[in-house]
């Protein structure tokens, strides 16, 4: 058979997918914040992010805010096989026909890092912008999605 | 200038949408230019969350219930099943809808289209398919409005879906249309899947046979997910 195509989640996704708070994967764990941002810098204000631990298949979604900023509280997920503990993150928008998918990494994994066979595989300065930054008491993780500062995007 | 907007089909593309599609002008500064890096196998075989009858509430299926009054607009049952490509159903799969009211109208602070808001509409919706992957909502048809894409742009009448797979994999986020409206050649959103084939699967069926008699219309629309990556159970 043939798969139903995918189309974009439109401006107006609040009303349906927001409607109550998802954003806490784990009660009292880390505040995860960040900033969605279009080819210009400019704050994307109708994103919709997902986060998904891929270990204990949690699950939390956040809009982007009038700043195109999103948060949630999240958990480090537990360490599997050679791969750093990371998140996969769902990324929906008015102008994204699809979602687009990439991976938060931890800043206090250093040596799991180095040793993950993802990170390991890309260019420094992608790895390095795949690491969420320590900030105020969490982590903060920016979405760009053109721009000099493209965020890697991964394949489903 | 609606050459602008829509191109040429071309069935090459497959069940795909062209993410970069020139005609939809939001693309132009949001979508990612550098080419996907492969993920690991192992992302194929990742179950998805696990949702629970506690998702959803009362009246989260019959968005025309939501309210003192009834709203207005032509009263439609919408459903079907969510399968994979291999014809497997999808049992507890989240389906969640959001749509303009019969005026064209979202309820969204965001939507400037001067067409009344309906007092007993708020036009969102979800439920769980049952064991066999079937879904159910009660609604009303939403009315077709204008965005600024290009000069006189409107977009067909849509419900936007979103579903949850048993798989990571299968997430989807869609618009289901209605058949035979004659927005669809202009607009470059439903035109960005460029295989007349796959476009069809945008489209949903009216359906007789499961209309309520004297009361409502009913449009049948399957969700063909990808594969299912593993067997049944966990
Ligand atoms: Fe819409």
């Amino acid at each position: 058979m043939i798969r139903t195509p995918s189309q974009t989640v439109g401006p107006f996704y609040a009303i349906g997918l927001c409607r109550r708070a998802e954003n806490e994967l784990v009660h009292g764990g880390i505040p995860l914040t960040g900033s969605l941002l279009d080819g210009e810098g400019e704050p994307v204000t109708d994103g919709l992010i997902e986060v998904w631990d891929p270990v204990d298949r949690r699950w939390g979604r956040s809009g982007t805010d009038s700043d195109g900023v999103f948060s949630f509280v999240v958990a480090k997920p537990r360490a599997r096989g050679a791969d750093a503990p990371h998140l996969l993150v769902f990324v929906f928008a008015r102008g994204l026909l699809r979602h687009q998918l990439t991976r938060i990494y931890f800043p206090d994994e250093r040596e799991a890092n180095t040793a993950d066979p993802v990170l390991s595989s890309l260019e420094e300065l992608d790895r390095t912008r795949l690491v969420a930054e320590h900030d105020d008491g969490g982590l903060r993780f920016d979405i760009h999605l053109q721009g000099e500062l493209e965020t890697i995007f991964f394949s489903t | 200038m609606i050459s602008d907007v829509v191109l040429r089909d071309d069935p090459t593309f497959g069940p795909e949408v062209q993410i970069d599609y020139p005609g939809y002008r939001s693309t132009r500064l949001r979508v990612p230019t550098r080419p996907l890096v492969p993920s690991p196998e192992e992302l194929h075989s990742l179950e998805g969350p696990v949702f629970g009858d506690e998702l959803v509430e009362p009246g989260d299926g019959d968005l025309t219930a939501q309210h003192a009054g009834e709203p207005l607009g032509e009263r439609i049952v919408v459903g079907g099943r969510v399968l994979d490509e291999n014809g497997r159903p999808a049992p507890g799969a989240l389906v969640e809808v959001w749509q303009a009211n019969a005026a064209g109208r979202y309820r969204h602070e965001v939507d400037r289209h001067p067409a009344p808001l309906d007092p007993n509409f708020s036009g969102a919706g979800r439920v769980l398919t049952d064991d066999e992957g079937n879904y159910r909502f009660v609604t009303i048809k939403p009315g077709a409005y204008p965005w600024g894409n290009h000069e006189n742009a409107w977009r067909p009448a849509h419900i936007h879906f979103s579903v949850f797979g048993r798989a990571f994999t299968q997430r989807l986020v869609t618009q289901m249309y209605f058949p035979g409206d004659p927005l669809f050649a202009y607009d470059p959103i439903f035109n960005s899947v460029r295989d007349p084939k796959a476009r069809a699967l945008l489209v949903a069926s009216f359906d007789l046979a499961t209309t309520e008699p004297d009361r409502a219309l009913a449009y049948r629309w399957d969700i063909i997910l990808r594969a299912t990556p593993f067997e049944d159970g966990p």
